[in-house]
């Protein structure tokens, strides 16, 4: 049987995509579309299961298998799929108000048990389907329909939230960040347990620019740091003028070009500790701009762990190889039987 | 006792201590009820009279009464956990709508029980849990044993503390753990009185006990200085017995609807080489169905035990689209929170199996008290237009059989299928005549393979059902979600003339379910008066027609196991008789929806209070609507 080089034209369906003209969901979509192919693995073997949302749109548009859920409950279809079909790429589409929202209870349950699924999580810190209500990353004070005098919650962080709820890899990219996503794309792609990426998304129409302190042209290299295992943490228009150092519990950036700092002092990055506390430092870094603390992109965790699902199957079939030969009969006659004989002829 | 068949006259032999062995009795049935504090072990001591029963031949019916407190304060009202066993040498129906014999280990269950106890009934009791606080407990003013207010029974104090403590003071235990084994005394008596063996438990403790033999040997040790104490004391002057019912031929094991339920999804697992996925949150009365499964692994059965009920049903439904025979189970309250999820298994058109095992409610209810108020939550308790097959099954053994059938329809019609148990069933238990494997349906299905004719909604001539494509099937690749779709194609769709089209085809297809029902099997006269039931209704509505047309009356009587779509042959049965009862542990329920599509005026017989319908009841109901004629 050969087997065709599969292309990003053979993973797009034939709807008509129907997202806001200037979404960010095209890029990531795209991203997406472009990274398929390169895994090796057939068409038919990708599920992309979503959950309710301009987010969860996704699965149409992908001509693989997919599933549009229920609100918030895409880890939960995703988990009994790839329990019993362990064998597919299953990948979950959500957004921050079913992922975080509704869905915070079962997303943080799929971190937990480390089930083989790949979480993209559209981020734009807003409701965008249900036409602009605040989200749980919706900053305080913002105003929308529901929250006319400006939100009185604080939001969650979904990187630390996933770092909290044990998650073995936990990566943010940006939707108009292509080359970036595409190699984070293809890092939880090759993760064998749960792979959470938060990926900044524009909403033109409900919450235009609200990562322009990220994707601005100076932003992009002056607001923003490229974690890579195994590097300092340096930043900056040409690379490495500045760098990051600990201070206590947090970072702080230092001048790398004026000399009294050298990349020694700076963090090298690491994502493999057990310990999740460099990365959950590096979730808390919040920068607003070039001015101040980057944004932290990349992959800021990834540990090897046993799949939830590994561990399911290696019960079930070492049960299967200790007892496996009591047939059905066998079980309905087991326990305490007794035998009521035909009367004499 | 009732109707003793035979009386046997008192043999000359003595016993060791030269008093002459009690008389002997042969009675037909008997109902025993065991009553004490949550922590002596009631429900453990009446699961063993009943499998030694069972063991023995006699057809037995069981009623556990529990609370849903794990352990309520010792001695009080609340806390009294009580089990009844009916044995009898005849076809039984019922668990006995009144004990003959009360075993009350404190005063807080003889007050919770002995104003069931038939006159001149048999009232064993512990003595010496008699005493000032735990009168004060049980809100007695005097003490019962003295007061007079027992004068209409035939009561046994026992000192069974002094006496168990007193048959394992070689064993060097504390009292609170001799204590423990009080009662395997108490059983010990009981199956002295009716002349059962006590190998079966021994047997059961030595295994159940094998890593630690001092439990083991202090339970013997108790049972059996049970047993001596009657025999020795002449405690009791007749002991009974009760002989083999004359059940039909073939290999028998006492069964409780649970585990009968677990074995019917493993079965239909098997006959259809689908592998089992239990999505499941623990409720009660339903975590047993996980409990068993999760001992199924060696079958393939995958149990997941999810953060919540939505997730346990959201998991059944993706392991249905990956291929698997996929099954929640639940009870009312996790039956409301899967109303959304259903209802996507609903337009997705997978199969899927959803056990509401029903208890009292609403809200929390009663958890450990059962009830069938569920009924129209099953049929209607989802937004929309959405209809889903309903079985029900109607006897603890009956849970088999109605699980693979649940099984059977959600596989060949591709739908959501609502498996409505309840708490009675759940925990009662009764012999179970097994089934040959050879005669269960055969279940298999074939996915759907070739790209060339395949559409995600092109439905199937006779059942209207889609195929069934599952992930990893090259050509197949597809997307189906809860969003309205075109008929044929399942590409999303808001066109007003599909959305009503796919509605009515859904309808249509449930409705297609009835083509393969067996005809209604009306049993009784034909004419007169009709007793319709469903569900855990049907030991007393069979024991009250019998009676009934014993006593002259022209009852018959029909059990739906089948409520959506209802059987096609329904309106006719009903329209052939002038009356129609239907007894319900709801207010009405089926009722309402028989009156509806039949327009027949069905007489509601309601009962609301935790409880099974007694015999009694359905009964006198029968006779006062033929005496209204």
């Amino acid at each position: 049987m050969t087997e065709a080089t599969l292309t990003a034209k053979d993973f797009q369906s034939d709807q008509e995509v129907r997202w806001c003209p200037g979404c960010g969901d095209y890029a990531i979509l795209k991203s997406v579309q472009s990274v398929f192919p390169e895994l090796g693995i057939p068409r038919e073997n990708f599920v992309v299961v979503s959950g309710i949302g301009c987010s969860s749109r996704f699965p149409y548009y992908m001509s693989t298998f997919g599933f549009h859920s229920i609100h918030g409950r895409a880890p939960g279809f995703a988990t009994g799929l790839k329990v019993t079909r362990p064998d597919l790429d299953v990948w979950v589409v959500t957004g921050d108000g079913d992922g975080l929202s509704i869905g915070g209870n079962h997303l943080i349950h799929a971190l937990r048990r480390n089930v083989g699924i790949k979480i993209l999580l559209f981020n734009n810190r807003i409701y965008g389907l249900t036409k602009g209500q605040y989200s749980p990353t919706s900053e305080v004070g913002k105003r929308t329909s529901s929250t006319p005098l400006g939100s009185v919650d604080n939001p969650f962080n979904p990187l630390a939230l996933a770092l909290g709820a044990g998650a073995t890899f936990v990566a943010r990219s940006v939707d108009i960040f292509q080359a970036h996503l595409k190699d984070v794309l293809r890092r939880a792609a090759a993760h064998k347990g749960t792979a959470f990426v938060e990926i900044y998304q524009n909403c033109n129409i409900f919450n235009d620019q609200a990562f322009s302190y990220v994707t601005d042209k100076t932003s992009r290299t002056d607001g923003v740091v490229y974690l890579e295992h195994g590097r300092p943490l340096a930043f900056g228009s040409k690379g490495s003028e500045k760098g990051l150092r600990q201070n206590g519990f947090g970072f702080e950036v230092v001048d790398l070009a004026a000399g009294s700092y050298t990349e020694e002092d700076c963090v090298v990055w690491d994502e493999t500790p057990a310990n999740p506390a460099l990365a959950f430092m590096m979730a808390q870094m919040a920068g607003t701009g070039p001015a101040d603390l980057p944004t932290p992109v990349g992959v800021l965790r990834c540990v090897e762990v046993p799949s939830f699902e590994s561990g399911v199957i290696a019960q079930i079939q070492g049960e299967v190889g200790r007892r496996g030969a009591q047939t059905l009969h066998d079980l309905l006659h087991s326990g305490d039987t007794w035998t009521v004989e035909p009367p004499p002829a | 006792m009732t109707s003793p068949a035979a009386t046997d006259s008192p043999s000359e032999k003595a016993n060791v201590a030269g008093r002459p062995l009690a008389a002997t009795e042969k009675v037909s049935d008997v109902v025993v009820r065991f009553a004490g504090d949550s922590g002596d072990g009631m429900q453990l001591t009446g699961t063993q009279f009943t499998n030694t029963s069972a063991l023995m031949g006699n057809d037995l019916s069981t009623l556990p009464d529990f609370p849903a407190e794990i352990r309520a304060p010792a001695g009080t009202l609340p806390g009294v956990s009580a089990f009844q066993v009916r044995i009898a040498d005849y076809d039984i129906h019922t668990p006995g709508d009144l004990p003959d014999v009360l075993v009350a280990m404190n005063p807080a269950a003889l007050k919770t029980n002995i104003g069931e106890l038939k006159p001149n009934g048999v009232v064993i009791v512990n003595v010496n849990e008699f005493k000032d606080r735990n009168f004060v407990k049980a809100r007695y003013a005097s003490n019962p044993l003295e007061d007079g207010s027992l004068a209409g029974y035939r009561v046994f104090p026992v000192e069974l503390t002094r006496l168990t403590r007193e048959a394992l003071k070689e064993l060097g235990l504390d009292n609170r753990s001799q204590d423990r084994s009080k009662n395997f005394f108490a059983l010990g008596m009981v199956y002295w009185l009716f002349s059962r063996p006590l190998d079966s438990t021994i047997e059961w403790l030595e295994v159940k006990f094998k890593r630690k033999p001092e439990i083991a040997e202090a339970n013997v040790r108790a049972l059996k200085a049970g047993w001596n104490y009657c025999d020795i004391t002449g405690l009791f002057q007749v002991r009974y017995e009760v002989e083999p019912a004359p059940l039909a031929p073939g290999t028998y094991r006492n069964v409780n609807g649970n585990s009968a339920l677990a074995l019917g999804l493993v079965a239909a697992s098997r006959r259809s080489g689908l592998p089992l996925f239990l999505g499941s949150y623990p409720i009660t009365p339903a975590s047993t169905v996980l409990h068993e499964l999760a001992r199924y692994k060696h079958f393939g059965v995958t149990t997941f035990q999810a953060e919540d009920e939505i997730a346990a049903v959201c998991a059944a439904i993706g392991a249905a689209f990956g291929g698997a025979l996929a099954v929640t189970a639940t009870s009312g309250p996790g039956f409301a929170l899967k109303s959304e999820a259903m209802n996507l298994a609903v337009m997705v058109e997978l199969p899927l199996v959803v056990c509401n095992v029903q208890r009292a409610g609403p809200s929390t209810g009663m958890p450990t008290k059962t009830e069938q108020a569920d009924l129209l939550q099953a049929m209607f308790g989802r937004n929309g237009e959405s209809s889903v097959p309903i079985v029900a099954p109607s006897s603890p053994a009956d849970c088999f059989d109605a699980a693979v059938e649940a099984c059977r329809i959600a596989v060949r019609h591709m739908v959501p299928v609502v498996l409505l148990s309840d708490g009675y069933l759940a925990n009662g238990a009764e012999p179970w005549r097994l089934p040959a494997v050879e005669d269960l349906p055969d279940l298999r299905v074939e996915f759907a393979s070739d790209p060339a004719t395949f559409q995600p909604y092109r439905r199937d001539e006779e059942t209207l059902a889609r195929p069934w494509a599952i992930p990893g099937t090259p050509g197949l690749e597809h997307r189906i979600g809860g969003l309205s779709k075109a008929d044929v194609t399942g590409e999303v769709s808001y066109d007003p003339l599909n959305h009503e089209k796919m509605i009515r085809l859904r309808a249509a297809k449930v409705e297609r379910v009835a083509d393969s029902l067996p005809p209604l099997e009306v049993v009784g006269d034909g004419e007169g008066l009709l007793v319709v039931g469903w569900g855990s209704t049907l030991g007393a509505i069979t024991g009250a027609v019998n009676q009934a047309r014993r006593d002259g009356y022209r009852v018959s009587r029909v059990h739906l196991r089948h409520l959506n779509p209802l059987p096609k042959d329904l309106g006719d049965v009903l329209a052939r008789f002038d009356q129609v009862l239907l007894p319900e542990l709801n207010s009405g329920q089926l009722a309402l929806l028989l009156r509806g599509r039949y327009l027949k005026d069905v007489k509601s017989l309601s009962k609301i209070q935790g409880r099974p319908f007694t015999r009694g009841e359905i009964y006198a109901k029968i006779v006062e609507l033929a005496a209204a004629r």
